[in-house]
């Protein structure tokens, strides 16, 4: 397994080389450049400001400049947050997106599945309807209309929680967003855990359990759920890049520091450097959320050999 | 069980509460003002943003600062004098000045600050400011070496500033950030990691205290600073508010006191229900789309003259904005120092009947009619104001038979293609640098074609503009600047639309507060009432 293991990682690293490769180029070839902004500056200002990043250098030097640049672990400084390195950037921002998804992921899991079986035991009764209704709404009200909803009733007619801000992860602060970020979450686990579950509770093997006078509980624990919970686990990984990468609104409304926001501002300032940071970053991570899926996948799968 | 859930809330939500009661009680005398926008840096050097001007204006001070009208006042330099010809500046400092690490200030620190500004090395965004310094355009193009520009220090605290011409606004210009002092010690030491926490040092009435990217700066008063017995509020939090609905919930939750936009489609509801609060007020800026003037049929004056007169600009203030903006026939803004205005484009006495009769007749003349209409294409940038005056402009337009596309684009986009050239009319802005009307029609002058998108180009403009830097008579000034917009409003380079204004949400609690055209609050300046 641990040759497994270290094989998918040595075939990342080519998938990384192209993705930077990529970006790399796709960034410059989109119009506009770091300076350019609602305040114009004069021509010889600018000249200045590409001499000193080095952007009046031929875009390939600039590409094995880069590139040896983050072989030695250099992301190069931001273009737009002058104060700071684009390893700084990442490294506070991280924790702040990891806390957050990691949260929303938990909750949304224990939710989703208990809801799921939940539904699929109660197969078109009231119960399934009540669950899959609310299903369907999560899935369907995007979070810039649930955010501010929460805000307003929880955080300025109640005033029982702060409605923006950080404050270090404090628990109060974290309530709303992960909230936020959990809701469709717990829609699709559950919507996926019924599905499977009810197809698992028709197998043989449920039937061969119940015939020998298993008790219920023992039958979805034991029995059930392992089958019943792969695609959630097949899910997970695209999921959790998804919410650690794509929790932007969330950032946004909430005024958080995360690094989602980082990826689209970054893109829209031109702030090469930023983007290509984030970018890398998001792709390593992708690439290990996969592998830990894959592996998890075999773990739960007695159908699925490492090769 | 279901109980116990219940009861688990329930103490959930009271311990939450009481945390929240906790931390209001103890930030008494805690400021948290929202900024639509993150400072790019803290070195006064490197930033050229309205927004990152609040921050950096509460961490250092400069040979003048703003006073909480926003008018220019003695700051590390005590007092002043000028030669009779206006271009030589001898400033007094300050000797109870020191820089957070200890170090005293002196005239050393504020020769250094200017000569690194306009060295090419720095890459100062605004180093152009500067230009009106003896030998400043020269060093940073590169010609001339920093230690050639025209400041010296004869003494520890005696500052001379030469100029290349009378500059009326210079008192102002010195407390804008790009012309501070800098603790040359601790720049010389560490270079460019100067701005790091660990090494940053300035004078002004807050210490740098802490900066999480995305979230918010941390700034504490400076007991050493020279004013502080008058500084009343301890801990300033700058909190980041990109999003302006987010930003009103949390004003409205009492999480910030002050913040400096407003969501505008909310207008409505805040006149209604945040009157006291919401602070609207005229400000140094103008909204206008620009013709492309090397582009037929923009280099003919009747197209571009008919156009403007199409617009109606009151309908666009009042019907569409509904901010308190003012219709704009002109350039510089209303409100600025030395000078006496707003010129108004002469179409702007006639009625709306009678504009676009004439601007048919305009276009007519210049062969645009109904077998023949006129094609524009407006470019902005993504915005929905933005929008909504562009598809306003193209239906007033076509009340004269003249169809329109619309263009937008992401900021960066938008203003690539400006300086390339590549628009017919395209939205543009100009906010002021300094108080003077010279910052504004400088935009249309051959000399900084960068920002005179149109490429406008009259000698006569050019002339009064030259005529204007030397005349050292203030009100002689103002008329032949009076005299330059004029000329260039009827050539009709562009289309003026309106007058921005500021919008700043104030907490009631917030005293000291003074609305004034550039926008400029210090935090020293403010207190928060029990």
């Amino acid at each position: 397994m641990i040759g497994y293991f270290l094989r998918r990682l040595a075939s990342a690293i080519p998938t990384l080389l192209a993705i930077i490769t990529i970006a790399f180029f796709m960034m410059r070839l989109a119009p506009g450049g770091p300076f350019d902004s609602e305040r114009r500056l004069p021509p010889e200002v600018e000249a200045n400001l590409e001499k000193a990043y080095h952007l009046n250098e031929p875009l390939i030097a600039q590409y094995w400049d880069y590139l040896s640049g983050v072989l030695h672990g250099d992301f190069g400084p931001s273009f737009r947050y002058k104060d700071f390195t684009v390893t700084e950037l990442i490294r506070s921002g991280f924790p702040v997106s990891l806390k957050l998804g990691l949260s929303a992921m938990v909750i949304a899991l224990i939710l989703g599945v208990a809801f799921g079986t939940y539904a699929a035991l109660k197969q078109n009764r009231l119960g399934d309807h009540a669950v899959m209704g609310l299903a369907v709404t999560g899935i369907a009200v995007p979070n810039y209309v649930v955010a501010p909803l929460l805000t307003l009733f929880l955080g300025i007619y109640l005033r029982l929680l702060p409605v923006g801000g950080w404050n270090d992860g404090a628990l109060a602060n974290m309530v709303l967003p992960v909230t936020t970020l959990a809701l469709p979450l717990i829609a699709y686990i559950t919507r996926l855990t019924r599905g499977s579950m009810i197809e698992v509770l028709r197998a043989n093997y449920i039937r061969t359990a119940r015939a020998k006078g298993l008790p219920t509980r023992v039958i979805i624990w034991r029995h059930a759920l392992p089958a019943a919970i792969l695609p959630v686990v097949t899910f997970l990984g695209p999921a959790t890049a998804a919410v650690l990468t794509g929790s932007l609104v969330v950032e946004q409304i909430f005024g958080l520091p995360g690094i989602g926001r980082y990826f689209v501002q970054g893109a829209l300032n031109r702030d090469y450097t930023l983007v290509m940071g984030v970018v890398i970053f998001y792709a390593a991570l992708i690439i290990l959320l996969n592998l830990v899926v894959d592996i998890v996948y075999a773990m739960l799968d007695p159908k699925v050999r490492y090769r | 069980m279901t109980n116990r859930w219940i009861r688990t809330a329930l103490a959930m939500i009271a311990t939450l509460a009481a945390l929240l009661i906790a931390t209001e009680a103890a930030g008494a005398s805690t400021l948290h003002r929202g900024t639509s926008g993150e400072p790019g840096s803290l070195d006064p050097e490197l930033i050229s943003g309205t927004w990152e001007v609040i921050v950096v204006e509460d961490l250092f001070l400069g040979l003048t600062t703003d006073n909480a009208h926003g008018d220019a006042v003695p700051g590390l330099a005590k007092s002043w004098t000028v030669s009779p010809d206006k271009t030589r500046y001898t400033f007094k400092l300050r000797d109870d000045v020191r820089w957070t690490n200890g170090t005293p200030v002196t005239a050393q620190d504020a020769v250094f600050g200017l000569r690194r500004a306009v060295d090419p090395k720095t890459a100062a965004p605004m180093a152009s400011l500067l230009n009106v310094i003896r030998n400043a355009a020269a060093i940073n193009v590169g010609k001339m070496p920093p230690d050639k520009l025209g400041v010296s220090a004869p003494d520890a605290h005696t500052v001379v500033i030469d100029l290349v011409s009378p500059t009326p606004y210079f008192i102002d210009l010195l407390s804008n950030p790009v012309s501070y002092p800098l603790p040359k010690h601790v720049v010389e030491k560490y270079g460019k990691d100067w701005i790091k926490p660990a090494h940053i040092a300035t004078d002004g009435p807050y210490k740098f205290a802490e900066w999480v990217p995305q979230s918010h700066i941390h700034a504490v008063k400076n007991p050493d600073f020279y004013d502080a017995k008058d500084v009343q509020i301890d801990d300033v939090y700058y909190e980041l508010t990109e999003d302006r609905s987010a930003a009103l919930r949390r004003f409205r939750a009492g999480e910030l006191d002050i913040n400096n936009d407003i969501p505008i489609d909310q207008i409505t509801w805040l006149r209604k229900n945040m009157a006291d609060e919401l602070h609207i007020a005229p400000y140094l800026g103008t909204y206008y789309y620009v013709y492309n003037m090397t582009k037929p049929p923009f280099n003919d004056k009747r197209v571009r003259v008919a156009l403007s007169m199409l617009v109606d600009r009151e309908t666009i203030t009042d019907k569409i904005l509904r901010t308190g903006e003012k219709p704009a026939y002109g350039l510089v803004p209303p409100n600025i120092a030395h000078y006496d205005g707003p010129v108004k484009a002469s179409f702007a006495m006639l009625d709306k009947a009678e504009r676009l009769k004439r601007a048919r007749q305009l276009l007519s003349d210049a062969g645009y009619g109904p077998g023949h209409p006129l094609h524009v294409t407006i470019r902005y940038n993504t915005s929905e104001n933005h929008k909504k005056i562009a598809t306003a402009v193209s239906a007033m337009w076509k009340r004269a038979g003249v169809q329109t596309d619309l263009l937008n684009a992401d900021v960066t986009v938008h203003y690539a293609a400006l300086r390339e050239g590549d628009f017919e009319v395209a939205r543009a802005s100009w906010i002021a640098d300094y108080n003077d009307p010279q910052d504004f029609l400088l935009v249309l002058s051959a000399k900084s074609s960068a920002l005179n998108y149109s490429r406008y180009h009259n000698p006569i403009y050019n002339r009064y503009l030259d005529e204007a830097a030397h005349e050292i008579d203030l009100k002689k000034r103002a008329a032949i600047l009076r005299k330059a917009e004029i000329t260039a409003i009827e050539d009709a380079p562009i289309l003026p639309i309106y007058y921005y204004v500021s919008k700043n949400l104030v907490a009631k609690r917030v005293k000291g507060w003074v609305d004034n055209p550039e926008n400029i609050h210090p935090t020293r300046y403010l207190s928060l009432q029990p």
